[in-house]
């Protein structure tokens, strides 16, 4: 080394991080993840994910296809096939029909998807209004984009619907788009279409976007799911994300897409090809599986969740926390406001005197305060397990 | 297909007020439903699955195909019904193809088998034919793979 070099400062990382990451505060989840992980006999209801592994046909069409040296990269869109596919799918289910050239994205899970359509959307200072409680990266997502999330509330006497009025609320000049995400993680609630419909106004006369996260739309218990796309004249206007891996299983293989108006799909695209190139062709593959031969199995996971949505939500309400009627994704979130304690200090407590892990609603946004997400993505004996670990622990509050 | 039914299909240790739970129903009504199944013969025994092949000097299984000759009136039910009633016979079932009916058969040995099936089953008015196959590992029962791995682990709090 030069003698001229020695005496300067050391290396320090901090000072070469982007100031907006630096910024930003680490997920509330991990220190319920870092408490339960080293705990042992722990049951835990925290996880965001289905307990089902991926369907075996599923998982064997993707052996034979990397048998089969299927290997290469695919299209930056996604492989033709699957694009028809998902379009013929959501045509299906929606009653909507989308180009599968121009209108879609496979993407790299819907977090890809999400990423995207704010990027793609927002400028530095614009505004998007995010419904809380609500999924932890949406905020994060828009901050990174230099946009700025606008936090609303939704409520629990309204089965945490988005209220017109609370989007009027919301509004300034700057705002550029309202995000939808139900089934909801983490309450659980649905909106009907006749729901949605009392947005269309305050939506089209404020020139609002709509980003739609609809990832747990086959995970719907009472009718099937509505998306704002369908209202009449909203399919241009709304950007739908959805993806495989609440519906078939496949949260590890990532797997999401965008469906919306050409020129947003293709702003996205053009992010995804500089970032991602393209979703993971493996996975890609097993996707096309799932959904070309995978309705039986999916509804049999549906209909498994919704065995377990009635045993572990009639369960709550019997045992004493109050808990509304969840009709999608497969969360309860039971109100803990009666025990004058916070969520955060509520679950901490489960935890260490029942070994019952939880994740207090807070961590979703300041109107999840007092609530509790529970995931019923567990087996029927966990969940009869946990509610009487949770009865001991409330008659000892 | 009744969703009682298909509960208890997979656990007949399910009781009334947990199926009840599950359905969103009250436990008088399943119970009630429970017993109407039971009388109908619908429901006709609660049995476990049971993996003999952990256990030291368990079972010897064979399955047995037989082509067996039509009879006038009562056709093949006669000599199924009459090869039902041994207690070796775990089940009988008449099936297309090749052979006529299928058998399965238990007991201690293989020994005892092939002498169950040349005393008791080949000499029986109607049978033409037995062919016997021994069971020599099972990979799957009733829906369930006995030769599982343990469930791979999930993360334990995920957003």
């Amino acid at each position: 080394m030069k003698q001229s070099l020695k005496n300067l400062p050391a290396w320090n990382a901090n000072t070469h991080l982007n100031q907006v990451v630096k910024a930003m505060p680490p997920s509330g989840i991990r220190k319920f993840f870092d408490l339960v992980s080293e705990m042992e006999g722990a049951i835990s209801l925290g996880v965001g994910e289905p307990d089902f592994v991926t369907p075996w046909h599923v998982r064997e069409a993707c052996i034979y296809s990397l048998e089969s040296g299927n290997t290469h990269y695919t299209s930056n869109k996604g492989m033709p096939e699957l694009r028809e596919a998902i379009c013929d799918q959501v045509r299906k289910d929606l009653g909507l029909d989308y180009d599968p050239v121009e209108q879609i994205l496979i993407t790299t899970g819907v977090s890809e998807a999400v990423d995207l359509a704010f990027r793609a959307t927002l400028n530095p200072g614009d505004e998007a209004i995010v419904p809380e409680p609500c999924y932890v990266a949406y905020a994060p997502d828009i901050v990174l984009t230099g946009g700025v999330p606008k936090p609303i509330p939704t409520r629990l006497e309204d089965e945490f619907r988005l209220q017109p009025e609370e989007i009027a609320k919301g509004l300034t000049d700057e705002t550029r788009a309202v995000l939808l995400s139900y089934p909801n993680n983490p309450t659980g609630a649905i909106m009907t279409r006749a729901d949605l419909e009392d947005l269309a106004d305050v939506v089209v006369e404020n020139d609002l976007l709509v980003i739609s996260d609809e990832v747990y739309a086959k995970l719907s218990y009472s009718g099937s799911h509505a998306s704002f796309a369908q209202l009449e004249g909203m399919q241009d206007r709304t950007l739908i994300l959805n993806g495989l891996s609440k519906s078939h299983a496949m949260t590890g293989w990532r797997i999401g897409y965008a469906l919306g108006d050409p020129a947003l799909v293709g702003a996205m695209t053009k992010i995804h090809q500089y970032t991602m190139l393209c979703a993971p062709t493996m996975a890609q593959v097993a996707a096309l599986e799932a959904l070309e031969k995978g309705d039986q199995e999916m509804l049999h996971m549906r209909h498994e969740y919704d065995l377990r949505r009635r045993l572990f939500v009639s369960g709550l309400n019997r045992i004493g926390l109050d808990c509304f009627e969840p009709r999608g994704a497969f969360y309860a979130f039971p109100s803990v406001q009666a025990w004058k304690l916070s969520s955060e200090e509520f679950a901490e407590r489960l935890l260490r005197e029942q070994k019952v892990a939880v994740v207090p609603g807070n961590v979703f946004g300041q109107s999840g305060e007092g609530f509790l997400r529970c995931s019923y993505a567990t087996s029927r004996e966990e969940l009869i397990e946990a509610l009487d670990r949770i009865e001991t622990f409330l008659s000892g509050l | 297909m009744n969703e009682i039914l298909e509960i208890l299909s997979e656990n007949a240790k399910a009781t009334p007020s947990e199926i009840a739970a599950l359905l969103g129903m009250s436990e008088a009504d399943v119970a009630r439903e429970i017993s109407e199944l039971e009388e109908a013969g619908v429901i006709r025994k609660y049995v476990t699955l049971i993996n003999w092949e952990k256990l030291d000097n368990s079972f010897v299984f064979a399955v047995l195909e037989l082509k067996v000759a039509l009879q006038r009136k009562t056709g093949y039910d006669a000599v199924a019904e009459r090869i039902a009633r041994f207690s070796e016979v775990d089940s009988v079932r008449l099936i297309s193809g090749d052979h006529d009916l299928s058998v399965t058969v238990r007991g201690k040995s293989m020994k005892d088998i092939a002498y169950f099936v040349a005393e008791k089953i080949a000499p029986l008015e109607g049978v033409q034919s037995t062919c016997t196959h021994f069971i020599l590992k099972s990979y799957k029962e009733n829906g369930v793979i006995l030769t599982d791995k343990p469930k791979p682990k999930r993360l334990v709090v995920t957003p």
